[in-house]
């Protein structure tokens, strides 16, 4: 597939290449081989918290902090788990984190790719100039948009509901969003749209029936990073939620870690951290492919 | 890309009047505008209603004295003054710019190495992909107290091991001077995965008759990265270092959760992990100082804004754009 010279070569120069090519592909073997070593080691590196938290999970308080440790506990304390369901209102934070997730991420993702479409395909005056400056609002950090912010929720009586958690994403879905979905969308041949346009089709159509189906790995890419971001998120709920059952599990777990159960509670809190990561680990192996993949085919192209 | 319709056509374009036509285009134009406003609406009012608003609210607070409940008084430039003699506000400046110059390098180097390790078409990448993806899904609540547990200076498994390998055992989140670097450290670990997806992205689109032609020249494994790969992926390294100092100036959360248990708003043993944000949310949320919070955060706002321009200048030395080239 490399040779591309044309007419008759000397033998002499065949031999030679075949050689060097022989010399290429054994270098090229070498190569992988130390590539899968230093992947295998730094990921075990990678993985060792993973191993060690689950194993702390499973230990009893005096277990936990014998000198040296034991890797696989010998009689692992499944009752941890059990505890930990009983002393914390787990259903409570897990519906709350499921109603703010939900409830953003739909929003999010809709309101993202259908501007996305806007600054990507339709034709309009100052379009380009405010899609410059909703990606300029990447830099703006967000503790000076939070004060104003909270203050205009207090005066909606918002404060202690979902409503600041969710709500604001309706409203684009995030500057970063709406760039990788209009870098994305902008890779599909515009001939489609105009070709559509001219048989009558209207600009919804257009989106609904060309462009969003044609989008699905970006899509995806929003979807999962956006269901982490809120499933994960710590900052809004601290922020917005007070009371004890509005509580979400990133808050519960890290009100589970304070004074309340003293220094010996980590047992538990490793268990807690498990179930709240699990679920995740869980959907990741299963939207996998369509994300990585999504990822990787979208591409980030200026 | 598009080609022209009419010229593919010349019979039913000259069959239509011109009037008509153009008149048809200006109504199909003008469709297209109204609908792209319509669909941009709900950007463009989140634009006005959550950035651009507080943006601005957030400047006049910052020449206030509030505290969220009595009505903003004006104080001028007060706030801003404050600043100049504030030890906290100066630790916390220096402790940020500290662990972004850890933090930024060694997760923009790290995770482009290992995007470059996975790109080498070897079997079960998918694997790997995803091994080294999976810290980036770990909430910042249960990462916090995973790392606090790995780290404690006397059952943490870190310090086990180095204590059975004959080195030094370190209080790594409890000795001021080891802060920082472990702060750096745990941010390595939970923001290499999506760093490390982007370049991977961005390795895909490297054209691989680049390298061909290259190891045809006898270009080594060494060569081939310093002279193809890196030139053509700068693009990429710059988006990735844009994010990164944007990203680590308002590091906020894994550290915040560390120190929770040691008391709400703790920066760690004699404030040696007072980052920026810390200060800022302790100013805001635990003094009720808005006014000061407000000015800080303007503060932060200048100093992300500097950077970026800064790097934007930089860029024309060591980033290359295809188009430009051609």
């Amino acid at each position: 597939m490399v040779v591309t010279t044309s007419g008759v070569e000397p033998d002499t120069l065949v031999e030679e290449r075949t050689t060097w090519f022989a010399g290429q592909r054994t270098r090229r073997r070498l190569g992988h081989l130390a590539a899968y070593l230093l992947l295998t080691a730094g990921g075990i590196v990678m993985m060792v918290p993973f191993a060690w938290l689950v194993s702390s999970s499973l230990k009893s308080p005096q277990d936990i902090f014998v000198i040296p440790p034991e890797w696989i506990p010998a009689d692992p304390r499944w009752e941890n788990y059990k505890e930990v369901m009983s002393k914390l209102p787990f259903l409570t934070y897990l519906r709350n984190t499921l109603i703010i997730t939900i409830g953003a991420l739909v929003g999010q993702v809709a309101s993202a790719s259908v501007s996305a479409y806007s600054f990507a395909r339709l034709r309009w005056p100052g379009r380009d100039v405010i899609f410059a400056i909703i990606l300029a609002t990447i830099m703006v950090p967000y503790t000076v948009t939070l004060i104003p912010t909270f203050i205009l929720f207090k005066q909606f009586g918002w404060i202690d509901t979902f409503f600041p958690l969710i709500v604001p994403y309706w409203f684009g879905g995030g500057a970063f969003n709406i760039f990788l979905l209009r870098q994305f969308f902008r890779t599909i041949p515009m001939e489609l749209d105009e070709s559509a346009r001219l048989d009558g089709a209207s600009s919804w159509r257009i989106f609904v029936e060309i462009v969003l189906p044609l989008s699905k790995p970006a899509i995806a890419v929003v979807t999962v990073f956006g269901f982490l971001s809120h499933w994960n998120d710590f900052f809004g709920p601290l922020v917005y939620l007070n009371s004890e059952d509005h509580r979400t599990l990133a808050l519960g777990l890290t009100a589970l870690q304070g004074l309340a159960w003293g220094r010996d509670a980590t047992h538990l809190v490793m268990a807690v951290s498990v179930i709240m990561i699990a679920p995740i680990i869980v959907l990741f192996f299963l939207a996998q492919r369509t994300f990585i993949e999504g990822i990787v085919l979208t591409g980030i192209k200026g | 890309m598009s080609t022209p319709g009419p010229s593919t056509q010349p019979v039913a374009s000259s069959t239509v009047a011109p009037s008509t036509r153009r008149r048809g285009w200006s109504a199909l134009r003008r469709r297209q505008a109204l609908d792209g406003y319509l669909l941009a609406a709900p950007a463009i009012l989140g634009l006005l209603i959550f950035t651009a608003y507080p943006v601005i609210y957030t400047f006049y607070l910052s020449f206030t004295e509030y505290n969220f409940v009595k009505t903003p008084v004006w104080v001028g430039l007060a706030n801003y003054q404050d600043m100049v003699g504030d030890e906290l506000f100066r630790k916390s400046l220096i402790q940020t710019f500290y662990y972004c110059a850890l933090s930024i390098p060694l997760t923009l180097v790290g995770s482009f190495l290992v995007a470059i390790l996975l790109n080498q078409g070897v079997r079960g990448i998918s694997f790997y992909r995803t091994i080294w993806y999976l810290p980036a899904l770990v909430p910042a609540a249960a990462a916090a107290a995973l790392w606090r547990w790995i780290l404690n200076r006397d059952f943490g498994i870190v310090n086990e091991l180095l204590y059975r390998l004959g080195l030094p055992t370190p209080g790594w989140l409890v000795e001021p001077e080891w802060t920082i670097p472990t702060l750096a450290l745990v941010a390595f670990w939970t923001g290499l995965g999506g760093t490390m997806l982007i370049f991977l992205a961005g390795l895909q689109g490297v054209p691989t008759h680049l390298y061909e032609a290259a190891a045809l020249d006898g270009a080594s494994a060494w060569r081939r990265l310093w002279n193809v790969t890196i030139p053509m992926m700068s693009p990429i390294i710059f988006f990735n270092l844009i994010l990164g100092v944007i990203g680590s100036f308002q590091a906020f959360t894994t550290v915040y959760l560390i120190y929770t248990p040691t008391g709400s708003g703790s920066a760690g043993p004699s404030d040696s992990g007072m980052l920026y944000l810390i200060y800022l949310y302790r100013n805001a949320f635990q003094y009720f100082r808005v006014g000061y919070a407000a000015a800080l955060s303007w503060v932060l706002f200048l100093i992300i804004v500097a950077l970026t321009l800064f790097l934007f200048r930089m860029q024309r030395r060591w980033v290359y754009y295809e188009a430009e080239a051609r």
